[in-house]
């Protein structure tokens, strides 16, 4: 067996390459809720329905796609540009951190400063947070040829053993009866919730404004062309006259930064305080998402709804027909797999001797 | 001669839509050379892609020795005594001539290597083909012509009997070319057959025994050498009749516009070394040498992207500037060496490559937003006025064919976008023009426009480099002709006080030490 080039996309392939990647992805999970002994229709019946069929679980959907949407677009800004940040994770650890160490209460009291004030100091400085972390390991590949997945995923282990170290430490809740977890954050940061009684918090619109700025960004500005052109021919890029080290730093600021807000708005939107488990992996969770919705801005907005609709709506699938909720991982996997083989073929033809 | 050795029955190749070969039947008889002539795009490759595996044939058989040879294994053409050589090496630099020869050519399960048998093998095969090369000598430490020597050696070594050399003279001197000619010839002496791939005419002629043409995938004509001409080869080639680019020479040589003095570079696989050269307005000035000996580097310099770490460049009395857009604004053209890697983003659309260079000037942005409509109505400029065939300014720019891209690349570097509204003046010529190999790997028709273009922007008061591996082109277009040899840069003299020996010795080296001085 061998792939060969295609010359021609033909519109066939196209349309046929995502029906048979969703195709795939039923299949496969069917396979494994059929050996779970569970009745496969009903199985997916109830997990769309645990993911959208109700106002509750819409809600509870979209305030898991919050910080999905966020790092997912920190992956696609960096994808973009060929800078493989695998420290999503870390950057919105730091994020989280960055935002309690200015908005938190501490010793019952916060910063003196308006609320309104406080609130956009808190996002900038974990954005800014983030930002620097990134800001690193992206020096080091444009200057030294230092391999960004390497530093980038060896700084989120050092970062949450910082994280570990603030909570047992200087940020620890004195009231939190000796678990590792920081000062809550003052009241008046706290994110307003968009539907009552319901998690859903205004953070939701911030992610979406941020996913068409980014689109925005990319398709109408200078920096995005070089973004772009940089990702795509690195010496093309520079031959045309695109700034090579400082668009590589404006991506790793970026992408840093988005990481960066969404553990603050995790933080201001759901959680009120940072403990060691805030984040079930959001920040590899958004490289899955990057790729799954092939590095468009706009995509990732659909794609983080998916995810985070499987992993909700297996929870509650599990609790009725007894199919481990490890499924929404082999489904989000199976689907990745599936949409990556469906491009390639789109591409490539494959040949049988 | 009627030892028929290999023989191609109906051979059909499409890549979707583009008939790649169609029904090609050939034949190689023993101990003869077929040239494979044609231009780029007509199938040269893919045959012998399918002929020895990469690709499997749509239709059609090849028999190799009367046997059949099984489709798509490169390993079963090997077996049947087929070769390669191909354009780009196959070598590591790292290791020694005899561990190239015998990589890939002893069993992994073997405790350890023969290598006193293979170095009597290698020594013998070097004797009967009269092929002389040190077997110890690292192959980082050869020359380009003993490189390929050790690539013909690494078949022979195999015991091939058919030989397939892919465009083997582009990258050797005239002298090294007629050694190795000298070279095939010996081999054919023995029995072997070979196939010569090539699109110069001249040199099909004087080495192969009979040619084949091909032309949009179809074999037009075979043609025994003694009988044919050069001028019946271009026609079969291109399809009509075909003149021969003319020399025209400049009219009137201005000012100087581009100064080098003693120009070097940090040293890196390519440098240059105190380099000196004056550009004037209206001339082309022509830089012939081996690639690899200094000109990628020279281009960057004036690319703008590489520095330099002694001596000074000044283009139009001012010192060079170092970002490539403030070059472009200044009205510097820059044609690259390679359309594909470094002269366009293949993924982005060809309106987007064709305003790149110039997308940080106010024409086409403002405040860091894209004018968007400045740009496309630029781009369909381009693509009209240079017949950019192939797609719209939405294409991406990777699905236009080499000829379409490099008129891309011409259209952009020297259409300036002033020019949109005034189409008189010659105002908005380019200063300076760096074109880096600008007709390599393009066919006859579009070298014959790349040409005329390069002419005409002199005639208009440009001052043009031109670096070419091409000594033909380098004697056509050249005003003046300077040399380049391990860095260092000959006196640039008329083009007439050259001849192809004179620069084939200085391409080897044999004048540098003099014009260092």
């Amino acid at each position: 067996m061998r792939l060969e080039k295609r010359q021609h996309s033909s519109p066939w392939a196209l349309v046929l390459a995502p029906i048979g990647a969703v195709a795939f992805t039923l299949l496969v999970s069917a396979l494994l809720v059929r050996w779970a002994g569970a009745p496969v229709g009903q199985t997916y019946a109830l997990l769309l329905q645990g993911a959208y069929g109700s106002v509750f679980a819409l809600s509870e959907t979209l305030t898991r796609a919050i910080p999905l949407m966020l790092t997912g677009l920190a992956a696609t800004v960096a994808f973009k540009a060929r800078l493989f940040n695998i420290g999503a994770e870390g950057q919105l650890y730091v994020g989280a951190l960055a935002a309690v160490a200015v908005g938190g209460m501490h010793d019952g009291t916060g910063l003196p400063l308006p609320p309104m004030l406080l609130f956009v100091l808190m996002m900038l400085s974990a954005a800014l947070a983030g930002a620097l972390l990134l800001l690193g390991p992206a020096l080091m590949k444009a200057r030294l040829g230092v391999d960004e997945v390497v530093t980038t995923l060896l700084l989120n282990f050092i970062v949450l053993l910082l994280v570990s170290l603030m909570l047992d430490g200087p940020m620890k809740d004195p009231t939190a009866m000796g678990w590792p977890q920081s000062v809550a954050l003052m009241g008046e940061l706290e994110l307003t919730k968009l539907i009552p009684q319901t998690r859903v918090h205004t953070g939701l619109l911030l992610a979406l404004s941020l996913a068409v700025a980014l689109w925005a960004l990319m398709k109408f500005t200078v920096l995005g062309f070089d973004i772009r052109a940089l990702g795509a021919n690195p010496r093309a890029a520079a031959f045309s006259g695109v700034p090579v080290t400082r668009t590589m730093v404006a991506v790793a600021l970026l992408s840093g930064a988005l990481a960066g807000l969404a553990g603050a708005i995790e933080v201001a939107g759901r959680t009120s305080y940072l403990t060691l488990d805030m984040s079930p992996g959001y920040g590899y969770s958004g490289i899955v998402i990057a790729m799954l919705a092939a590095l468009h801005p706009l995509a990732v907005v659909v794609a983080s709804v998916f995810v985070a609709g499987m992993l909700v709506g297996a929870d509650s699938m599990s609790r009725a027909v007894g199919v481990p909720t490890f499924i929404a991982d082999v489904i989000v996997a199976a689907s990745l797999i599936s949409v990556l083989v469906a491009t390639l073929l789109t591409q490539y033809r494959v040949r049988w001797k | 001669m009627t030892d028929r050795v290999l023989s191609l029955s109906n051979i059909s190749k499409r890549f979707g839509n583009l008939v790649a070969n169609d029904a090609i039947t050939l034949d190689l008889q023993a101990g003869e050379i077929l040239a494979l002539l044609g231009e780029n795009g007509a199938g040269k490759s893919t045959l012998v892609s399918i002929l020895f595996g990469h690709y499997t044939a749509d239709a059609g058989s090849i028999t190799v020795f009367g046997k059949p040879l099984a489709a798509g294994d490169p390993k079963a053409a090997l077996a049947a005594g087929i070769g390669m050589v191909h354009q780009h090496f196959t070598l590591a630099d790292n290791l020694s001539v005899l561990d190239n020869v015998m990589m890939g050519s002893e069993s992994l399960w073997q405790v350890h290597t023969r290598r006193a048998a293979a170095r009597d093998k290698l020594a013998q095969v070097a004797q009967r083909f009269g092929l002389t090369v040190d077997a110890d000598a690292l192959v980082a430490k050869l020359s380009v012509g003993e490189r390929q020597r050790v690539e013909i050696l690494k078949a022979l070594y195999r015991g091939v009997r058919i030989l397939i050399l892919d465009e083997p003279t582009a990258v050797l001197t005239p002298q090294e070319s007629e050694s190795l000619f000298a070279v095939l010839a010996h081999m054919v002496a023995q029995g072997l057959s070979i196939i010569f791939i090539s699109h110069k005419l001249a040199e099909v002629l004087r080495v192969s025994d009979r040619v084949a043409v091909l032309r949009a995938g179809k074999l037009v004509a075979q043609a025994d050498a003694r009988n044919t001409t050069q001028a019946q080869l271009a026609q079969w080639m291109v399809g009509h009749e075909v003149s021969p680019p003319q020399r025209r020479p400049s009219q009137r040589t201005g000012q100087a516009v581009c100064v080098l003095h003693q120009v070097s570079t940090a040293p890196a696989r390519e440098r240059l070394n105190g380099v000196s050269l004056t550009l004037h307005s209206g001339e082309i000035v022509a830089i012939a040498g081996i690639s690899g000996n200094g000109q990628a580097a020279l281009a960057e310099v004036l690319c703008g992207t590489r520095r330099i770490a002694a001596g000074r460049v000044e283009l139009m009395g001012q010192p060079l500037p170092h970002a490539p857009s403030q070059l472009v604004a200044l009205g510097v053209a820059r044609i690259p060496e390679d359309r594909h890697d470094v002269g366009l983003v293949g993924d982005l659309p060809v309106w987007e490559n064709a305003v790149s260079e110039r997308l940080r000037s106010p024409v086409f942005s403002r405040a860091f937003w894209v004018k968007r409509r400045a740009a496309q109505a630029y781009a369909k400029a381009v693509i009209a006025r240079f017949d950019v065939r192939g797609g719209g300014p939405a294409t991406p720019a990777r699905s236009l064919s080499g000829g379409n891209m490099q008129k891309l690349v011409l259209g952009r570097a020297l259409m300036h976008p002033a020019s949109l509204v005034d189409t008189e003046t010659h105002a908005f010529t380019p200063k300076l023009i760096v074109a880096h190999q600008p007709t390599w790997g393009l066919d006859i028709g579009a070298v014959a426009y790349v040409q005329a273009q390069l002419i005409a922007a002199r005639d208009a008061g440009a001052a043009v480099l031109l670096i070419s591996d091409d000594l033909d082109e380098v004697l056509t277009l050249g005003d003046r002709v300077a040399v380049m040899h391990g860095g260092h840069l000959g006196q640039a003299k008329p083009a007439l006080d050259w001849s192809r020996e004179s620069i084939g010795l200085a391409m080897a080296g044999a004048q540098d030490v003099a014009h260092a001085t």
